[in-house]
């Protein structure tokens, strides 16, 4: 059993919580009485732990960047209790087998959820669907399908896509980049890629695919879900198919929040990134989208590369910044000290909304007695420097390093058992 | 003096650029005698690293070095490490540890030779000759240079000169590097160019853009060709090299519309025929051989100010 006592809830409430087992057994406003061995919050907060629908954990196939095991580890630091990983593993996630391997791996790791996107295509070609039921018959249940990384850009097929997965309620998650408008596209097209002599990635390659795909899910009548929405125009045209009643889920990085392109000035590839960082301007408009909810949740697209990747020319570098460790952070830095949501506008998007879109029954749930015990302690007034070399992910490719930023994670259940006490992974034995 | 790394040539100020100007001048006059070399870099090391062939700037910075008495090494990617699949950091590191005092880098990437000057790869200064689609500062300096000994010999600097610079904006760093230097030096600027080859973000350069040579060509007193590759014409950023030629390419027809005192330019190599006809090549007008003349004086200018040469008085 675990008690935890004086914790504040994201709706102000401060509360004495129990913990027995996977479950949460008690809630009760907090007495102010001190009990044996329990976990003085005072100051602190309890949220539902996170739920991340955009992870690249690299294994199988790049465990030099990561494992299933060192992403978890960085998940759970981060304040995850659920992560999903995308497909382009090699060999790529298209198959039951491969889905599998991925789901027992996450179990083995035992620190948070990690439920396995399956790619929408064959190797992720593009061309030939793959076997989108046997994944989401297998143990993994697959739900989300997503060829990220690349766009399912033939109509044809997305269309189909949207089609087929309805039969289980499934979605396919969009990377929404027309590929001949990007053809060795290196950054956001506009002022600085004029200046600096970078191919650009223009602002209209994302939102001509969005376009499309929002009319396609109207016309067959299923789920969308787009990743990493990088641009006002972006939000625009969601804002747009919702009002239309459209089944569109929309999702923005941490990153995008408050990263932009100027940063691309000195070369440095730490802030290459694929989609690119974009202007103030759509920062701004991403930010009062996920504050109105137009674009549903914050997920991380937590890249990882090796030190290789990032440690040479531009041109030559990879695409891709991990973020499990300081999306909390960023978020409540450009979204929670600008006063445009609060916290349980944060819990929303970051553990209910995306535990809904992908239907992670466990995850994202109210802080209440037979709920499951997927908790995150954490301390919104600490701040924190980010030194890419402490991180707990295998990659270190992080744009934030040296940044001071607000808030940290103190301890975190999963499924009733501590995997972080006071800010330090606790060995799993 | 200019100290560092010459990457961009917005890191010149007005006044640096001048004086290495002036210092190319000098140092022409010196290299036009009998004896053209100074012993002034004595035992320094240069090395030319070229990742894309340039045949024309290696054997200016190298003429230049070496009439510095330098010694130089040049180091090609063609079948050389790297095309072993060794990076630019390996690559950097192996320099330092020769002793490389300056770097003379053309990479196709944007933003390697500032990567270069950045990291902690390599202590040498670095001095950008061309990197991918963002700048080539010494061309910039060689082509002010040219400007003003042909239209300004007497004066402080190029107010009042009209430029037009045609051609493919969008891919040419000689562009880049151009307009930040000639705009600081008084120039006035206008592009002329097919919008597929004007960069998305143009409207924040300090020129004026135009898709009419034939309506620019009689008002200015400079222009500037760039060269056309043939390979942008798969990727439909025009039709046709004929009609390229037509619409874009510097003719009689356009020569003869031409100021009196006019100059033609070009960075070379030239597609003549395409963006410029032979007749425009070898008109009296084409300035396009003393370019390359005075590319060798101003790099030999930028070795002597960044490698801190003794002062010119003590070499004659």
């Amino acid at each position: 059993m675990i008690n935890i006592i004086n914790a504040k809830l994201a709706n102000g409430d401060v509360v004495d919580v129990q913990i027995n087992g996977e479950l949460i057994t008690k809630v009760s406003p907090a007495a102010g009485t001190k009990i044996k061995e329990a976990i003085d919050a005072t100051g602190k907060m309890l949220l539902p732990g996170l739920v991340d629908l955009h992870t690249h954990l690299r294994e199988p196939g790049q465990e030099d960047a990561e494992t299933v095991l060192t992403g978890s580890k960085s998940a759970a630091a981060g304040g995850f209790t659920a992560i999903s990983s995308m497909a382009n593993t090699n060999p790529v996630a298209d198959t039951a087998g491969v889905v599998e391997q991925i789901y027992r791996l996450g179990k083995a790791a035992g620190l948070c959820d990690v439920n396995p996107i399956g790619a929408v295509t064959k190797g992720l070609d593009g061309e030939k669907l793959s076997e989108i039921g046997a994944m989401a018959d297998s143990i993994a249940k697959v739900r989300i399908f997503s060829d990220d990384g690349k766009c399912v850009s033939d109509p044809l097929i997305m269309r189909r896509a949207l089609e087929y997965v309805k039969t289980f309620n499934g979605i396919i998650a969009q990377h929404a980049q027309e590929p001949r408008l990007t053809v060795d596209a290196q950054m956001n097209e506009g002022s600085v890629s004029a200046r600096i002599g970078l191919k650009g990635w223009p602002a209209i390659a994302e939102e001509a695919i969005i376009a499309r795909d929002i009319l396609l899910a109207e016309h067959v009548q299923s789920r969308l879900h787009i990743c990493h929405v990088t641009t006002a125009g972006g939000v625009d045209l969601i804002r747009w198919a919702k009002a239309r009643g459209i089944q569109v889920t929309a999702e923005v990085t941490p990153h995008h929040l408050l990263l932009t392109d100027d940063l691309v000035e000195n070369y440095d590839p730490i802030y290459k990134v694929n989609p690119p960082l974009r202007t103030q301007k759509d920062v701004m408009a991403l930010r009062e989208g996920l504050a109105e909810g137009i674009i549903d949740i914050v997920a991380t697209d937590h890249a990882p590369h090796p030190t290789e990747d990032k440690d040479c020319e531009w041109h030559s570098a990879a695409f891709g910044m991990v973020g499990l460790e300081t999306a909390l952070s960023v978020v409540v830095k450009t979204m929670i000290e600008s006063k445009l949501m609060s916290w349980s506008d944060l819990v929303n998007r970051m553990s209910i909304k995306p535990a809904q879109i992908a239907g992670y029954q466990q995850q994202g749930q109210e802080i209440a007695a037979n709920q499951p015990a997927n908790l995150i302690l954490i301390d919104p007034s600490a701040t924190w420097q980010v030194n890419p070399k402490s991180l707990r992910s295998k990659s270190k490719n992080t744009p934030f390093g040296g940044m001071q930023l607000p808030t940290t994670v103190i301890d975190v259940f999963y499924n009733g058992k501590k995997v972080v006490a006071n800010r330090e992974l606790v060995d799993q034995e | 003096m200019i100290s560092g790394h010459l990457l961009s040539a917005a890191d010149l100020s007005k006044e640096q650029a001048l004086n290495l100007l002036a210092t190319a001048k000098e140092l022409a006059q010196i290299t036009d005698g009998p004896n053209k070399k100074l012993p002034t870099l004595r035992g320094k090391t240069i090395v030319n690293l070229f990742f894309e062939d340039s045949t024309r700037t290696r054997i200016s910075f190298e003429t230049a070095a070496k009439r510095l008495s330098a010694d130089v090494i040049n180091f090609s990617a063609k079948g050389s490490s790297v095309s072993k699949g060794e990076s630019l950091k390996d690559t950097a590191q192996t320099l330092q540890a020769m002793g490389a005092d300056a770097v003379v880098i053309r990479h196709g990437s944007s933003g390697a030779a500032k990567r270069l000057a950045d990291t902690q790869w390599i202590q040498a200064a670095v001095i950008n000759a061309g990197d991918g689609t963002h700048e080539h500062p010494t061309q910039a300096l060689l082509d002010a240079f040219t400007i003003k000994q042909h239209l300004r010999p007497d004066s402080k600097d190029l107010s009042g000169i009209k430029v037009l610079i045609v051609g493919d904006i969008l891919h040419s760093r000689v562009a880049r590097s151009n307009i930040l230097l000639l705009t600081k030096l008084g120039a006035e600027i206008t592009l002329v160019a097919p919008p597929t080859l004007l960069p998305v973000g143009v409207s924040d350069w300090p020129v004026k853009v135009s898709y009419d040579f034939d309506s620019e060509i009689s008002k200015c007193d400079v222009v500037m060709m760039l060269r056309i590759q043939l390979e942008r014409m798969a990727d439909s950023f025009f039709p046709s090299a004929q009609e390229y030629s037509r619409r874009y390419g510097l003719n009689s027809a356009r020569l003869s519309k031409l100021a009196k005192n006019a100059i033609v330019m070009h960075p070379g190599p030239m597609n003549r025929g395409l963006e410029i006809s032979a007749e425009s090549a070898d008109d009296l007008k084409s300035v396009i051989i003393d370019q390359v003349k005075n590319g060798v004086a101003v790099r030999m200018a930028v070795l002597y100010e960044l490698l801190g040469g003794a002062p010119l008085g003590d070499s004659k």
